[in-house]
């Protein structure tokens, strides 16, 4: 067997790896197995690459690829590893920004490569739509990135035009890319680099930072098609499947995930919500009247119920206050009170973020309530517990037309008797839009940090 | 050629197909560590990279290269780290712990 077919093969092994690590990682538990499985496929992959021929010798500069793989591995895994669970929707942002970013410049190099050697060869598309879309993944992300950590604001960023701005940007990417392929300058291939960098921001700027993880899982599938895109241009099969695996399945998980939130993909890329509304309503709201107590006073009444169902958000996460939040739930289990958690599929910042959150802090698994089983049960609640969520449990999503939230499902967390609500401020959540269940009379609002809220009510419960 | 890029092309096809049928149903909770999965998955680029630095025949061309494989190979190792992170506290751990606490 002569050593390029044996190569292939090692691909081939590879390839089977992603389509069976994929498959894998839909089932809660063969999830981390598939990821195991993808990564042994991928390392077959790496090591099967060091004795390809190129161009009839040997892989040139080896040096200096495994030079740039440990300064990739020094930077990567102390950031996998020890980076916060709430951060991890940025750090997913970032490193599916650079695969974007390293398929473009595959993309350009080989074209270059090639354009060198044979003067006359043309441009083909392919190069262009692999420069293009993993440019726009790239810098795309690290807006993306930029919104989640907070390094800019998390609302959505509009000017006058924009839409017709971005439009144009679009078609100027087109129009560069016909440009490109009809007269063979290839200097323009610069100029559609440049371009296609700015629409990447463009079209992420006027996204709310409620929005971005559906972006995210845009942009992934991006990179995974510029990635089958420089497939072509190199004539790789391995890159070609995997990237459009995916390219067609993160199309797919990102509607899945705008389906969650109950909005259409084009009315999360194109709406640019929350800037509008929250700017009067938060304005107007303050000077209306709410119910505040003490955290004891919540403590009594969390102590007097018999089921409680805790709500928890965000900023749940970002005050660290999961561990704190389980001792409370505990002390009200030894109370006899039965008490479980409704979790919104977009609570935290990503379906399944707040899940990955509690386990963390060791909340039983079965204690877990999803969407429709939370809702049912809601009604024979004494308490509902939130905190740090807001967005998730806003009436106007159900009610009020009106709302940029409109038709997202929501946990009828004003099903309950009571509504214990523990917030930082009066300030609205992340969508940036008003919540009326902040003023109905059942709701008693509790001010402060999650975390110092949670501790006093767990000291308050115990008191009782 | 022609050939060539047909046999690309059906590869593609397939490949579309493919991704789609396995993402069919797949559980809310799990979202997000499947999209950092297929994440690490398109880090196959690293690959591509290799391939373009050991053929690079110019200053421009090794540079680019050079860059393309650092980015590749964070893509790769920061995909699969942070997947394995995400999946590690899912159910068995999280039901082992809990009869440790009871035990208490």
């Amino acid at each position: 067997m002569s050593r390029a077919t044996l190569i292939d093969l090692l691909y081939l092994f590879s390839a089977t790896t992603f389509i069976v690590a994929l498959k894998a990682l839909g089932s809660p538990k063969r999830a981390r197995l598939g990821n195991f499985v993808a990564a042994v496929g991928m390392i077959v992959a790496i090591g099967a690459t060091f004795f390809t021929r190129v161009d009839g010798h040997a892989l040139r500069h080896v040096g200096l690829i495994v030079l740039a793989m440990v300064i990739g591995l020094i930077i990567a895994v102390p950031a996998a590893r020890f980076v916060r669970m709430t951060a991890m929707p940025q750090l997913v942002a970032i490193f599916n920004g650079v695969g974007g970013g390293a398929a473009a410049l595959v993309s350009i190099t080989e074209f270059s490569h090639i354009h060198n050697s044979h003067p006359a060869t043309y441009v083909t598309l392919e190069v262009l739509l692999g420069v293009l879309i993993g440019t726009v993944s790239f810098s795309g992300s690290a807006v993306a990135y930029a919104k989640l950590q907070e390094l800019m604001t998390g609302r959505p960023v509009t000017y006058p035009g924009q839409q017709i701005l971005n439009g144009l940007f679009g078609l100027g990417g087109l129009a560069l890319i016909v440009a490109i392929l009809v007269s063979g300058t290839t200097s323009l291939l610069w100029v559609l680099l440049a371009l296609s960098f700015v629409l990447g921001v463009a079209l992420v700027l006027p996204i709310g930072g409620a929005d971005v993880p559906v972006l995210i899982s845009l942009l992934n599938s991006f990179t995974g098609l510029a990635v089958a895109a420089s497939g072509f241009t190199l004539g790789n099969n391995l890159l070609i499947i995997a990237g459009t695996l995916v390219g067609a399945s993160g199309i797919l998980l990102t509607r899945l995930m705008s389906k969650a939130m109950g909005r259409s993909l084009g009315n999360v890329l194109f709406s640019a919500f929350g800037s509008a509304t929250s700017a009067g309503a938060g304005a107007a709201g303050e000077q209306r009247p709410v119910r505040s107590g003490s955290p004891e006073d919540a403590g009594v009444l969390l102590s007097l119920a018999s089921r409680v169902a805790i709500i928890p958000g965000y900023g749940l996460a970002v005050a660290q206050a999961q561990h704190v939040l389980r001792e409370l739930a505990e002390e009200l289990e030894a109370k006899g009170i039965e008490v479980f958690y409704a979790i919104h599929p977009v609570a935290g910042r990503m379906p399944g973020h707040m899940n990955v959150l509690l386990a963390e802090a060791n909340v039983p698994y079965e204690q877990l309530k999803e969407l429709d089983e939370a809702n049912s049960e809601l009604q024979t609640c004494d308490v509902a517990l939130v905190v740090g969520a807001n967005d998730t449990v806003n009436p106007a999503a159900a009610d009020d037309k009106s709302s940029p939230i409109y038709g997202m499902p929501i946990i009828h967390a004003d099903a309950a008797e009571n509504v214990i609500f523990l917030k930082r401020s009066m300030r609205p959540g992340f969508a940036g839009i008003e919540n009326e269940l902040l003023y109905n009379p059942k709701t008693t609002l509790v001010f402060g940090d999650a975390k110092d809220t949670v501790t006093k009510l767990v000291a308050a419960v115990k008191a009782n | 050629m022609v050939n060539q890029l047909l046999q690309y092309a059906t590869v593609l096809m397939l490949s579309i197909f493919v991704g789609i049928e396995i993402i069919a149903k797949v559980p809310a909770i799990l979202h997000t560590p499947l999209m950092s999965g297929s994440n690490a998955i398109h880090g196959v680029i690293l690959v591509g990279a290799m391939l373009v630095l050991g053929s690079a025949t110019t200053n421009l061309e090794e540079v680019l290269g050079f860059v393309a494989v650092i980015l590749a190979t964070l893509n790769v190792v920061g995909g699969f780290v942070v997947t394995d992170r995400m999946l590690e506290m899912f159910k068995p751990k999280a039901k082992a712990v809990k009869k440790d606490e009871v035990s208490q």
